[in-house]
């Protein structure tokens, strides 16, 4: 599967484009010309120029290096928010779908109603009872998407309790757990890494819209969305404003969601030749 | 049929409950004590100890956890839902009232607008698929899903209303101002279906009953809408149902973009205000919202398909 | 006595971006009225899409060549519109899988119905009239209550017997059967083959019978061609094919038919033993 998925132009233009931008937010204070936070107030909205690769914003800063630092929080707290979900929800689920019984019916049920709330709203309800700050956002955004996987890998986990090479293992003596990390998981990361990549796209989107509405990275820290919230203010003026942290939020979630249709694809020969 | 509708409505009430026990913790969760809350809504110039005491036990926060659950579910189920904390002049129920009308304006109006677009759009893409017309589609249903719906607002007030000066920039009134706001809600939706029904359609395309009424000579036109879209639509239906709970609550970005006074910006208004009441019943109501939907779209579902019907639960 | 379809030299070929594959090469048969001819291959040998191509149910991704005469018209070529006024109509069409050959969606009257409207000006009433009359030509009971179910409601052995007998409905000059027998249990399968005996024996269409099944074209064909990997081996009188095939392929096929009966045979004879 991954040989074919290297052999896929496009794939590697979306792992190219995500590793670019990491890169880029890792290395932002090197890369960036400008310091993100500085103010120039004679320069503002100033044209692109040598000083300022992507010209200025209402208040003479840097756009280019704003939107540097600002892969920081979309990327990395997206990333964050994807490995609390899935360890939340692969914990959850192994659980349910080893134990059954009392346990499993407990677990399920939370998931059934979990999964009766647009996301959204759940999201909105932790920040409004945690707190106004992007740390409940990644909180919150766990805490909905967990019960997505937890069904998901809790499916699996009655799938393959019942195969031959996990009974084998057991009955050579191995622990219950090892024997479910070691041999379940690497048979549905596949199907693992397509919602993952598909889901880390909807948390990019996530915590800049909650950015935007000023729930979530507040300003004047630098991030697309809470950007695009004060290029909003001034939108009649200077719309240009507008441009660069859109772009930006629409390639990263555009990569991601490419690589997961990638993936799916490289999983499923079937649905390529449709 | 009716066994099957009093099953589903049965399997519902532990799902309200679960919701309702929610939205309780919910607000149970919440840093503040209630009863200094309350206090502070009378207005009482000085809240001594005694006071918050005394105001405990007229409020019943003394009761067992589980007592004040039902007390609470039970005054929901006569739509009382408290008072505002901000504005304890206006009820919960009052203030959702008054802001809901302008927010099922908008999923309304969506919700049109998803059907009218992405139906012919969906069909036209699996019947011309690998055309110019397909491709054009795909990408447009590419890009949407990349594109944050805040970010598509604001470009459309940019180029519609600012730069084309063709429909009010935000605000509620006309018909004019819904037309933006709705497309913006409407958009991510669309290209979700038009995805689901070119899909289905295709899926269903490959199906021996196809190659039959090709072969019984049947008319390509009638075998495409009669057989293929019918079948194609089944599926859709449930899809549908439970997207207008999400419609709805979809709306909370688009409403603070466009200035419209819905649900939404209350919710948004009172997040920042510590409202928690309101933001409770807002919660409570979208959840209801979408055990409803989910159920109606189920009933209907399995009412128009006989092999469902069939089935014994 | 001519031909009701005369196929000469038939290709087909699947165009997969620039390279095209061959499907079918160079197959030529014919089919006289009151005939039956077998067509005897593994799946995959290219029997059902020489009948797709001479339907004209293949998409543009297929190039056809060749010729194909029906009643003394060409078919290859044809306009689509022409094509599908004579499916359906002049030739019947019976497929495998009856299961999932009707929309899940309507009931059978209503698909019958369709179908009837589509080649005759019959008012409603006369359709009703002419789909009962047809079930009960295939000796279904109560045919009122079966044009009332869905699909699924009915079995495959019953929903083959409906296919069947609309394909015969509107007199038709020849019936393509493509594995009609496959796909349905044994004792259905039987059946279905005395209906296709007796359309045989009424003599007045061309019977295209399509098969993997060597036992049950012998039950019925005259005229038998045997296909492998896209061209027809052997093509003669069943007779002589059974008894004296020519073709390597067509003698591997009829020696593990006659292994796999002689085993079958003596385990029915051995039973008793067994038992005793």
């Amino acid at each position: 599967m991954l040989q074919q998925l290297f052999k896929n132009p496009m794939a590697l233009l979306c792992m190219g484009i995500l590793l670019f931008t990491a890169l880029l937010g890792i290395f932002a204070p090197w890369v960036a010309p400008n310091d993100p936070y500085a103010n120039d107030i004679l320069n503002k909205f100033a044209g692109p120029s040598w000083d300022y690769p992507l010209g200025t914003d209402q208040l003479g800063r840097c756009v280019f290096s704003r939107m540097l630092f600002g892969i920081r929080p979309t990327l990395f707290l997206s990333l964050l928010t994807m490995l609390g979900t899935i360890g939340l929800g692969v914990i959850m689920g192994i659980t349910a779908g080893y134990f059954r019984g009392a346990v499993d019916e407990v677990i399920m049920r939370v998931v059934d109603v979990m999964l009766s709330f647009p996301s959204q709203i759940i999201i909105l309800a932790v920040v409004a009872l945690l707190g106004v700050d992007i740390r409940n956002v990644v909180i919150a955004s766990i805490f909905i998407k967990w019960a997505w996987y937890a069904r998901m890998i809790r499916t699996a986990t009655i799938k393959y309790t019942n195969m031959n090479f996990v009974l084998f293992s057991r009955s050579i003596g191995s622990g219950n757990f090892y024997i479910l990390t070691r041999h379940m998981l690497p048979c549905i990361a596949a199907e693992l890494a397509v919602l993952a990549s598909l889901d880390t796209g909807w948390a990019i989107l996530n915590i800049s819209t909650l950015s935007f509405l000023g729930l979530g990275v507040q300003a004047p820290v630098p991030e697309w969305g809470a950007m695009l919230n004060e290029a909003k203010n001034v939108m009649i003026s200077n719309p240009e404003q507008m441009l660069v942290p859109g772009i930006a939020v629409v390639v990263l979630v555009g990569a991601c969601n490419m690589l997961g249709d990638c993936l799916r694809d490289a999983l499923d020969p079937k649905a390529v030749r449709q | 049929m009716k066994n099957y509708v009093i099953m589903r409505l049965l399997a519902t009430v532990p799902l309200l409950l679960g919701i309702s026990f929610l939205c309780f913790v919910f607000i149970n969760l919440i840093p503040s004590d209630p009863a200094e809350v309350a206090l502070r809504i009378r207005q009482t110039p000085v809240i001594t100890e005694e006071l918050i005491a005394q105001t405990r036990a007229e409020l019943g926060l003394d009761q067992p956890f589980l007592v004040r659950y039902f007390q609470w579910l039970w005054d929901c189920l006569h739509f009382d839902l408290g008072v505002s904390y901000t504005n304890p002049a206006r009820t919960v129920l009052g203030e959702i009232g008054r802001c809901l009308p302008a927010t099922l304006e908008l999923a309304g109006l969506s919700l049109v607008y998803v059907i009218v677009l992405s139906l012919p759009i969906g069909f036209l893409s699996a019947v011309y698929k690998d055309t110019w017309f397909d491709r054009i589609m795909r990408g447009f249903v590419f890009a949407t899903t990349a594109m944050p719906v805040y970010w598509v607002g604001l470009l459309l007030i940019w180029l519609i209303s600012i730069r084309l000066d063709l429909l009010p920039t935000s605000g509620y009134g006309s018909f004019a101002h819904l037309i933006l706001p709705a497309f913006t809600v409407a958009l991510s939706y669309i290209s979700t279906y038009i995805r689901l029904i070119r899909n289905n359609m295709l899926e269903n395309m490959r199906e021996d009953y196809v190659l039959y009424a090709q072969a019984r000579g049947l008319k390509q036109r009638a075998i495409l809408v009669r057989h293929i879209l019918k079948n194609s639509l089944q599926s859709c239906v449930t899809a549908i149902g439970m997207s207008i709970p999400q419609l709805i609550a979809g709306t909370i970005v688009v409403e603070n973009v466009f200035a419209w006074p819905g649900v939404g910006r209350l919710c948004i208004a009172s997040i920042f205000n510590r409202d928690y009441p309101v933001i409770q019943a807002y919660v409570l109501l979208v959840g209801v919202l979408f055990v409803f939907f989910n159920l109606a779209f189920d009933i209907l579902q399995y009412a128009a398909d006989p092999r469902l019907r069939e089935r014994k639960a | 006595m001519t031909a009701v379809l005369e196929v000469r030299d038939l290709t087909v070929r699947f165009r997969n971006g620039k390279r095209l594959t061959s499907l079918v090469e160079g197959v030529s048969f014919a089919v006289r009225r009151g005939g039956c001819l077998g067509i005897l291959g593994e799946s995959g040998s290219g029997k059902s899409m020489s009948c797709k191509a001479v339907l004209g149910l293949l998409d543009d991704n297929f190039q056809v060549e060749g010729s194909a005469l029906f009643e003394g018209r060409q078919l290859l070529g044809e306009h689509p519109e022409v094509l599908r006024r004579l499916r359906g109509g002049r030739i019947g069409v019976v497929l495998q899988n009856p299961m999932s050959c009707f929309d899940p969606l309507y009931r059978i009257g209503e698909q019958m119905a369709e179908t009837l409207a589509e080649h005759t000006r019959l008012s409603r009433n006369d359709i009703r009239k002419k789909s009962l009359e047809v079930l009960e030509l295939m000796r279904i009971r109560s045919p009122e209550d079966v044009l009332r179910k869905y699909p699924h409601q009915l079995s495959g052995g019953m929903l083959q017997r409906v296919m069947i007998g609309l394909a015969l409905s509107l007199r038709p000059a020849l019936i393509i059967a493509d594995e009609p027998t496959t796909a349905i249990d044994s004792i259905s399968q039987y059946s279905i083959m005395q209906e296709f005996l007796r359309i045989k024996q009424a003599g007045e269409t061309a019977l295209i019978f399509i098969s993997h099944d060597l036992g049950v074209l012998s039950l019925i064909a005259d005229e038998v061609m045997v296909m492998h990997g896209g061209t027809a081996v052997e093509n003669g009188p069943a007779a002589r094919i059974f008894a004296e095939a020519q073709d390597a392929y067509t003698r591997h096929l009829i020696r593990q038919h006659k292994a796999v009966m002689s085993k079958f045979l003596s385990a029915i004879h051995q039973r008793p033993e067994v038992a005793a």
